[in-house]
């Protein structure tokens, strides 16, 4: 069985199914080269990725499939997992060789795998559209700072700008050091230095604008009075909000 | 001033968590104005409180002074409490704050009558409209029809607000005379009906005229108390039925009541909320919602009321023991659906994934079936041979054994011995 080594990204990715079809060797494993662990017998392939051979599979793959299964595509990669490669790489040789409609082979574990991958990742957006709050600067910008689970910024874009288009915001990841602009007119990414990241965490009281705290104020208050505590569940809660997401939320911070 | 507005909001917010609709979804409204706010076909929960509940809405009370006296409602005349009031300009400022900021979907506005129920309605609506007309604010809003109002008033608040409701409080009429003498169903049937016709009206109308604006989009939804007075669950379920077939209604909510007073009509203060009830009752408005079920295959006099310890699909199922064991891998996609253990997703896919091969259970297990309580009802390609057949009372023991239910360990209900 051959390795087939790529460079990691979805153009490799696509590139490998091209060349996979040019060759036919039979089957074959993907591997990342960055993360490979060469063992002595194995034969290894390594794929130049091309632009123009992943633009042909690409468009292959459009023509084959309904646009939630690219979505599904394009989300299960973002997730980031070092096995979700693989499971993509099978998945599109297993529709390319299938009339169409294969997609709807959940008993295949690599539709299914990757169908549970996207979903992951689409919850981890939903969760982010969901959790993020923003604070107020006193420049007039509202901020926010993340560090989710999945690669899932460039799929916020486009919810937060069809939202808030009467006031400059910045979302960050600060996991994977990239960020979303946006000044009233279009949607662009940015990268911060380190020293300016940090800041985005623990904002100091001077960055702020004045009101700032006093909403920060009333919405832990809110938060506190909608709750009935003659119906205390908080495995529920917890299950619904989990901890780690606690960070960012403005009504879960201690008042000081 | 910011002392002021912070025990306003603590005192309104409070009164108004009692209402449990937080739902923002099926909004159509687009952000085409360059205003704020773009509204999530399927709604976004942006926090759960302590109790599990999700926190979407701004959900308030315009005041919670109020002409009536419900024995049910904290904010009735008689009851000794804060009383406070929002200005219009007040809740608008909260909202959009809240709403930059990411906290909200949008805000759902109730109020206690004041004065009379035109007046209120007129206030509500100032609030609606200094939104969206002057602030451009498209996200979610939920208003309360006042029952009482004139038409104009609420024929014009539709026109803003993306939902409206009426409480119905109690689900039968006699329950209602019993804790709230000055209340009656009629009056909350009458402008369900009124906006409901709108509705039809304007979609009928939009079919021909494309600019035709949006007459409350999500659709309508109302309440009911819960335990309170001593209705059974088949009373309750047969009157959510009728209302989501004569007014279309997107939700009916259950409230589980919460001992609030001392008044000898009411349980006791400190009594337990009747959650599990609560909870068996949303099993079944899905069922009957989602999953093709007619009220009275599962509540009829021989059952009027839901087991406590199994949820009313599987009591339905051990109660049709003739129907099962189906063939995963023949049988129709609404007798899949039946299957206790296996929901609309998981039906879904093993129509669609059965097309390509018989199915096995390690694929049942992995598209998402909850095997160990669906395999006494189904049979699949490597079903085990099984030379017995148990008795419904035998397959419930055997699921009750391995299940363990969150609300077995607090199970009040007293033990029939003999």
């Amino acid at each position: 069985m051959q390795t087939y080594l790529f460079d990691g990204s979805m153009e490799g990715l696509l590139t490998a199914v091209f060349e996979w079809f040019e060759r036919k060797p039979g089957a074959v494993v993907l591997r990342n080269q960055a993360l490979h662990q060469p063992d002595a017998f194995e034969q290894c392939r390594a794929i130049i990725s091309s632009e123009q051979q992943a633009a042909r599979v690409w468009k292959g793959l459009q023509q084959r499939l309904e646009k939630g299964w690219i979505r599904r595509l394009t989300c299960a990669y973002l997730s980031e997992k070092p096995e979700v490669h693989e499971h993509l790489f099978q998945l599109i040789c297993y529709l390319f060789q299938n009339p169409p409609g294969a997609e709807m082979n959940y008993g295949n574990e690599h539709v299914l795998e990757v169908a549970q991958t996207a979903r992951k990742v689409e919850r981890e957006k939903h969760r982010m559209e969901a959790f993020i709050r923003f604070q107020h600067a006193a420049d007039g910008i509202f901020y926010c700072g993340i560090d989710p689970d999945f690669n899932v910024l460039p799929l916020l874009g486009k919810h937060f700008r069809n939202r808030y288009q009467d006031q400059q915001w910045i979302i960050y990841d600060l996991k994977r050091h990239y960020g979303l602009f946006f000044d009233l007119n279009t949607l662009e990414e940015i990268t911060m230095q380190r020293e300016e990241e940090s800041n985005l965490m623990n904002s100091k009281p001077d960055v702020l604008s004045e009101k700032e705290n006093l909403y920060a104020l009333l919405w832990k208050d809110y938060f506190k009075s909608t709750n009935i505590p003659a119906r205390k569940n908080t495995k529920l809660h917890v299950q619904h909000v989990p901890k780690r997401y606690w960070k960012y939320l403005t009504e879960k911070q201690v008042e000081i | 001033m910011s002392e002021r507005i912070r025990e306003k909001l603590n005192i309104l917010a409070d009164a108004a968590k009692y209402d449990v609709s937080c739902s923002s979804s099926g909004g159509t409204r687009k952000n085409d104005n360059k205003g704020l706010g773009n509204s999530h076909a399927s709604g976004i929960c942006h926090t759960y409180t302590e109790d599990g509940r999700c926190v979407s809405l701004l959900k308030i009370l315009l005041t919670n002074h109020c002409i009536f006296d419900c024995a049910y409602c904290v904010s009735r005349k008689s009851n000794d409490i804060q009383r406070a009031a929002f200005t219009v300009e007040e809740v608008v400022e909260l909202t959009m704050n809240f709403y930059r900021r990411n906290f909200i979907e949008g805000l759902f506005l109730s109020s206690g009558i004041f004065k009379n129920a035109d007046f209120t309605m007129e206030r509500l609506l100032r609030v609606v409209k200094k939104l969206r007309l002057e602030e451009r604010f498209n996200g979610y809003i939920h208003l309360k029809t006042i029952p009482g109002a004139s038409e104009d008033l609420i024929r014009e608040a539709g026109m803003y607000a993306d939902r409206m409701s009426i409480n119905l409080e109690m689900p039968t009429e006699s329950g209602l005379k019993l804790l709230a003498p000055d209340k009656s169903h009629q009056e909350v049937i009458d402008p369900l009906g009124m906006v409901q016709r709108q509705i039809v009206q304007f979609k009928e109308e939009k079919k021909l005229i494309k600019s035709v604006p949006k007459f409350v989009p999500a659709g309508q939804s109302t309440q009911m108390v819960i335990g309170a007075t001593p209705e059974t669950d088949k009373d309750i379920m047969q009157t959510a039925d009728t209302f989501y077939k004569n007014f279309s209604l997107k939700r009916v909510y259950y409230s589980g009541y919460i001992p609030i007073s001392n008044d000898n009509r009411l349980p006791m203060l400190g009594s337990q909320p009747p959650l599990i009830r609560e909870n068996r009752l949303y099993q079944t408005d899905w069922l009957m919602r989602f999953y093709g079920f007619n009220v009275n295959e599962l509540l009829n006099d021989a059952n009027p009321h839901l087991d406590i310890d199994i949820d009313p699909k599987l009591s339905w199922a051990l109660r049709n023991m003739h129907y099962f064991p189906i063939d995963i891998n023949v049988a129709n996609y609404k007798m899949i659906l039946r299957v206790p253990g296996i929901g609309v997703n998981s039906a879904k896919k093993i129509v669609q994934a059965r097309k390509f091969g018989k199915l096995r259970i390690d694929q049942l297990k992995k598209i998402g079936v909850a095997y160990n309580r669906a395999r006494h009802f189904i049979k699949c390609a490597d079903s085990p041979y099984q030379l017995k057949d148990y008795q419904s009372t035998q397959i419930k023991s055997f699921i009750l054994a391995e299940s363990q239910s969150k609300y077995l360990k607090h199970d009040t209900n007293q033990l029939i011995l003999f």
